[in-house]
Formats: structure tokens, sequence, C-alpha cells
């Protein structure tokens, strides 16, 4: 067995927990809120085509949306709580329209002999229109929970543990193996979980047969044995763990894995207990460290500046230092300090290419620009920074494509697009010999990395002690190749962070 | 002993009328057939003996008492109903069906065992056969037997039946009718039958209503009614049967 694949299973036990309390106490959320509400909707016309619109609508939503958007109207909470809520919405759907159908299905003329032999209403719908209904019910409480094991992948970027957690981290470091032993434990747990909710009602539906063959007994203690497991797998995640000392948190690529680790194995090394939550969405993790359930990461002073900040001005490398260290003051987040290197957005392109174009510079590109395409991530291109350096500049790109990170480097590489925007502390630069051109103008924004911590640890001494080695300690070609190991060359966050240390300057 | 007052039913606010001032009084033990055509108000006329419909104005009493003054549920518990559609439970067992009315007004288990295969016996599916299957295992006629047993379980002295045989073929049909008449004499029972069937009516009934447009043109037994119809209706619907009667004699007789 690979190294790489015994680090991923060592992952599984914390993952699985995390899924299945997750997924569990979701589905069981929402059958508890949906039955109800699926019988009183098929009891009122009135109720019924809101309620079915209400919960159709929040079916429509993006599902990373609803995740936010319950972040948010939480004050920026995040963890298990966001994530349940998210999930437990999602899940309503099927199992209220389950539920409307199943009553709806019931024969009028079974109805009307329940009425007629003196049934109340309560008991005709105990007795005889949800028990007739019940396979319906339980067919969409089966659909919510496909659906839940695999939405609950996405609560990993609101910092809730899932096997999403291998998923995000396998994509953005190319690390397949995590990718692959994620999907296939996501599966099995819905393939697992569905497949018990239908034996437990095929068990339900033989009640009734009086003679109990032996197989069936077997088969009955067997699926409750194993339901049994499984709530008690999930309620063990219930039972308070001693919180760690600091928490420590990360956005979801390589670098961010690298660094998460090294502020993790300073604080260990140094007596502390310390919990990681990687993967985390950017305004995400900054609001968590703001109410403190966060307590250290690394930012980039032009993340704060542009994001947090709303600014659309280029003061200068230092002038956004110093704007971004005042306003995180003021926002109650302690800048412990820089760490040195700087990962920032360039325009880059192939060495060759630019060559044959007789590129250095983006000035060069000017009188060439409408006749090239551009490939750029998820953001660039929505950015202030990209609307002032097209208007500082005076041009723009014939095409404007963006892609997920690794895929914009492969594109520049094969070709497909000329010009990317490029990260400069990313390995892929050296390793696909790309040029990153110079900014005359000063477009780009700096994005020095700092340290930032939560008040509440920030006021603790040694802990500050312990971080302030990190200060200066990274020069730019140290994270570049850092980087580099894990996305061109396919090691391990373990393998890029020993080496990381290695050539550390360590104040 | 079941009495209609004056009984009026209207589902509009009284613009037209489903049930006109109608007045009936239905002897101890005696068997009522309540014939017409489709809407013609014998069945809503039924169904407000047991308050599955209310009456809009006027009286109905069961035993001597009112049946508005009653809990509906207490008042369906303790009248038999056989209903059109059969209407079995089909997530019950056979036995668990006959069980139903014990069961909604509490007897205890050894109660309403004795008194499901008493009553399973009667309709000629023996419990120990019969009991543990599924309502869907039966036939037609077995599983209505089972609602003849059903309406009977808690010993009413009434039994409203709506179209109870319309659904079955012809054989198991005069079968049941037969047996049903039999049960129905041995235990002296008070029935309401709806029927569109006059043949039917004739052959079961101590006495026949004819409802047309929500009114009772005319009631009498079924001799009465065969020879002294008072209307032209009534003279139209016992026509077909007395003409059926009479090809059949006739060929008989050229036998």
């Amino acid at each position: 067995m690979s190294d790489n694949l015994r680090e991923q299973l060592l992952l599984l036990p914390a993952y699985f927990q995390g899924h299945l309390m997750l997924t569990l106490a979701a589905i069981s959320m929402g059958v508890l809120i949906s039955v109800p509400l699926g019988v009183w909707a098929e009891q009122s016309a009135r109720v019924k085509r809101p309620l079915l619109a209400v919960v159709s609508i929040i079916q429509t939503f993006p599902s990373l949306a609803i995740l936010a958007l319950v972040v948010a109207l939480l004050g920026g909470r995040i963890g298990f709580l966001p994530a349940f809520i998210a999930l437990t919405l999602y899940s309503m759907l099927p199992i209220v329209r389950n539920t409307v159908t199943g009553l709806e299905s019931v024969s009028a003329s079974v109805i009307d002999a329940a009425k007629g032999i003196g049934m109340s209403p309560n008991q005709i719908l105990r007795e005889v229109k949800l028990p007739l209904a019940m396979p319906v019910i339980v067919a969409g409480i089966r659909t919510a929970m496909v659906w839940t094991v695999g939405l609950a992948t996405l609560s990993t970027l609101v910092g809730a543990t899932s096997f999403g957690n291998y998923i995000f981290t396998g994509l953005q470091t190319r690390n397949l193996v995590a990718v692959t032993v994620g999907s296939l434990a996501s599966a099995s747990l819905a393939v697992s979980l569905d497949g018990l909710v239908a034996s437990m009602q095929w068990l339900l539906e033989k009640r009734s047969e009086a003679a109990d063959s032996a197989t069936l007994k077997r088969i009955r203690l067997s699926v409750y044995g194993i339901t049994a497991i499984i709530v008690c797998l999930a309620l063990y995640g219930l039972i308070p763990k001693p919180r760690a000392d600091f928490v420590v948190a990360g956005k979801p690529f390589t670098e961010q894995y690298i660094m998460a680790g090294l502020l993790a194995q300073e604080l260990e090394e140094a007596g502390f207990s310390v919990e990681q939550r990687l993967g985390m969405g950017s305004a995400v993790v900054y609001e968590a460290i703001r109410n403190g359930t966060v307590d250290v990461y690394v930012e980039y002073t032009g993340t704060v500046w542009a994001n947090f900040m709303s600014r659309e001005s280029n003061p200068g490398r230092q002038g956004i230092r110093s704007g971004v260290v005042g306003f995180l003051e003021e926002q109650n987040v302690t800048t412990v300090g820089f760490t040195g290197f700087q990962n920032r957005y360039a325009l880059a392109m192939r060495r060759d290419r630019a060559l044959e174009l007789g590129v250095t510079s983006i000035e060069d590109l000017i009188p060439i620009a409408a006749e090239l395409s551009a490939g750029s991530d998820l953001e660039f291109f929505g950015r202030t920074e990209w609307f002032r350096l097209r208007d500082l500049y005076n041009m723009d790109f014939a095409d404007k494509l963006t892609f997920d990170v690794s895929l914009m480097y492969t594109a520049v590489a094969e070709r497909q697009v000329d010009v990317i925007s490029a990260y400069t502390t990313d390995g892929r630069v050296a390793a696909y010999d790309l040029l990153l051109l110079d900014d005359p103008r000063n477009a780009l924004l700096a994005y020095d990395a700092m340290i930032l911590a939560s008040a509440n640890a920030a006021a603790q001494p040694k802990f500050m002690q312990v971080l302030d080695t990190l200060v200066d300690s990274i020069p730019d070609e140290a994270m570049r190749q850092a980087n580099r190991l894990v996305d061109v060359n396919g090691e391990s966050i373990t393998v890029a962070l020993e080496y990381l240390r290695g050539e550390m300057t360590k104040n | 002993m079941i009495e209609l007052k004056n009984v009026q039913k209207s589902y509009d606010g009284g613009a037209t009328l489903a049930v006109a001032d109608t007045s009936l009084t239905i002897e101890r033990g005696e068997f009522l057939g309540l014939i017409g055509a489709s809407g013609c108000g014998k069945t809503t006329t039924l169904k407000m003996i047991n308050r599955l419909e209310e009456p809009s104005s006027g009286e109905i009493l069961v035993n001597g008492r009112n049946v508005i003054d009653q809990n509906p549920e207490q008042l369906r518990r303790n009248i038999g109903y056989v209903f059109q559609g059969i209407g079995l439970f089909p997530h019950r067992t056979v036995a668990e069906n006959v069980a139903a009315v014990p069961q909604l007004l509490q007897w205890s288990a050894g109660d309403i065992r004795a008194r499901c295969e008493e009553c399973m016996e009667m309709v000629g599916l023996p419990f120990d056969e019969y009991g543990d299957r599924s309502p869907s295992q039966l036939s037609g006629g077995q599983q209505q037997r089972i609602g003849v047993a059903r309406a009977l379980a808690a010993r009413p002295e009434v039994v409203l039946m709506d179209e109870p045989f319309g659904a079955l073929d012809p054989i198991t049909r005069s079968e049941l009718q037969e047996e049903f008449k039999s049960i129905q004499q041995n235990m002296a029972l008070t029935v309401v039958m709806v029927t569109h069937d006059m043949t039917e009516a004739l052959l079961l009934a101590d006495r026949i209503a004819v409802m047309r447009e929500g009114v009772v043109l005319q009631i009498g037994t079924p001799k009465e009614l065969l020879n002294n119809p008072s209307h032209d209706y009534v003279r139209d619907i016992v026509a077909m049967p007395r003409r059926r009667a009479q090809r059949l004699e006739e060929l008989m007789r050229n036998e």
C-alpha cells in the first residue's frame, strides 16, 4: 500500500464519523419536520401550494449558496450547525412531496369505510392513511438520504468534517487518491444507508406475517444490529471532545494546506493541542477568525484590501500593508506578522510564446491584446484588480475564459490560451516555464502572506511567541518549491511541509 | 327503530333539495329498500342516518335518540355499515378487518377473537383458514362477505347498506343476497339498503321506498308496489322485473 493511500485511510474514521453524524442528524430532523408538514399540507389546500412552492424553491438554490446563506444568517458561525441546517432544508422536498402524494393516493373508498365504521379523523390518519402512505413516504426519505449523503461533502467548505475533506483537499492538491477515497466512501455510505432503510421497510411490511421463519428472524436481528451500530457511531460524535487549545484553519488550495500544516506543527511542538479546519471558503474563514471560532490562519493583504475592505485603489505594497493591519485591528483581529513571501496575481505566458511576440511586460500586450485569449481562475476577471488593469493599460482580450486552477495552467501550457492570471508562488509557474509579466503601471495588488490570530488567541503570550518565529521566515522561492512538490511532483502535503521547514530562515 | 321526521338536505343553502321533506319509519327488525336512479337522494338519506351527512332540517331518531345529539363516531360504531366499494383495509389481515369496530369499542382481546371467529363462520369464511390472509388474496365475493362480517362484528341492531352487492357477478350476488337475508331474519336486524336494482329490492326488502329527485314517491311492500303503483315512475321501474318473471314463468310452462 502506498504511503499516500495509508495517509488517506488514517483520516477515514474521523471523516466517516463526521459525515455520518451530519447526514443522520439532518435526515432525522428533515423527517421530523417534513412528515408533519406533509400531513398538514394534505389536509389543507391553502397550506399545500405555498408549502410545496417554498420547499421546491429551496431545492433550486445552489447548495453552496444555501450553505453560505445559513452561515451568514448565523452571524458567521461555522462547523456542524450551519451544515446541519442547510442539509435539513435540502432534505425536505422529497419527504414533504412524497408524504402529500402518499396520503392523497390512499383510495377514497377505504377512507369512507374508515369514517363509516366510526374512526375519528385522528384514527383515520394514524391507522389508515399513514400506514397506507408509508411505502411512498419511505421512498421519499430514501431519496432525501441519498441526496444528503452526497451534499454533505460540501459542508467541508463551512468547516464541518465530512468526506468532502478528502475531495476538496484532493482536488486542490491534485491528490487523486484522496479524491477517489472520498468519493467511494461517500457513495458507499449512500448505498448502505439506502439499503438499510429499504430493509427496515421490508421488515415492517413482513411484520403481519404470522409465520416467522428462522431466516426472517436472522435478517431482522442483523438489520436491527447494524442500525444500532450506526446510530451509536453517529451519537459518539455528540460526546463533547476536549476542545483543542487552538483551531488552525486554511482555504482550499495547496499553499494554504501547507501553511495550515506548518502552523499546526509549530503549535503542537510547543505543547498545544490543535484542531485543523481545512479547505474553508475565504469569506467564511475570515468571518470565523473575527468571531473566534478559528484562532489562526494565513491570509493575504490584497484579499483583505479588495474583498473585505472593498478598496478599489492601489496604494502600493507598503500602503496596503499598513492599511490592512489597521483595518484588521478595528475588526478585532491581530496581525501576528508577515511570513516573508508574497502570493499575488501576475499575468503569465509561456516563455516561448512571449519571446515570439516580444512581450516582457503588460505594456507590451497593449497593441496585441485584442487578438489574444486569456484564462483565469474562477474569480480574477470579476475582481476590481482586473478592471483596474484593463483601464490602466486600456486593453482587453479577445476571449476571457475561467478555469479551475489546475486546468488554467494546463490550458496555457498546451497553448489553448495565451495569457493567464498566475499566482506568483505557484510551483507550476516554474514547472511549465511561464514568464511572469512586469506590471509597470501597478495595476495588480500586493498579496503579502500574513498570520492572523483571533483576539482570544493573541492574548496568550506563549502562542504569540511560537508564531513570532514564523515571521519573515519563508522566502518566495521556498514557498514556490514547496507548492511545486505537491502540484507538479505529486508529493503529499507532509513531504512539502518537511521541505519547507528545511528551507525556512528561522528567527 | 329508525324515524325520519321532515328531513331535508340541501348542499347549496336551500336553492335545490337533494332530499325534500322526507318522513319514514323503519320498524325494529324490518328490512327497508331505498330505490331510485342515480342522484335521487337515496344514498344521502342513508348517510344521514349515521351522520356521514347532516340533515339541513328535520330530525332523525335511532332507537328514540336524535342522532344530532350523539357523538358521530360513537353513533357510527353502533350502526353496521356495508360499503359499495367494500372498503376493506388493504394493510390489515382479514381478521383485523373484521375486528375493526370491536377494537374501536375497546373490547377485550379474547372477546374480539371469539366474535371474529363467530362472524367469519357466519359468512362462510372460517377464521382458521382465512383470518391471516390479506384482503387482496380474496375474491370479490369473499371480500364482501368479510365486509358483511365487519358490519356485524359489534352486534349492531341497525345495519346500513350502500349498494352492497352491486359490484359482484350475478351468481355470487344472488348467493350473498340469500345468505344475508337469512342472517338478517335470524338476528332480527333493522336494515336500510340502498340499491338501484329493483329485483334485488323486491326479493330482499320487507318494504320499499321509491325515490325520485329527493322525494319518496311511494313506500310499500313489494306486493303493493307490484300491484298498486301510485305513480307512473313506480309502475315503470317495477315493469321490468315483472316482465322478466312472466317471461321466465312462460319458459318453464312450455317445458
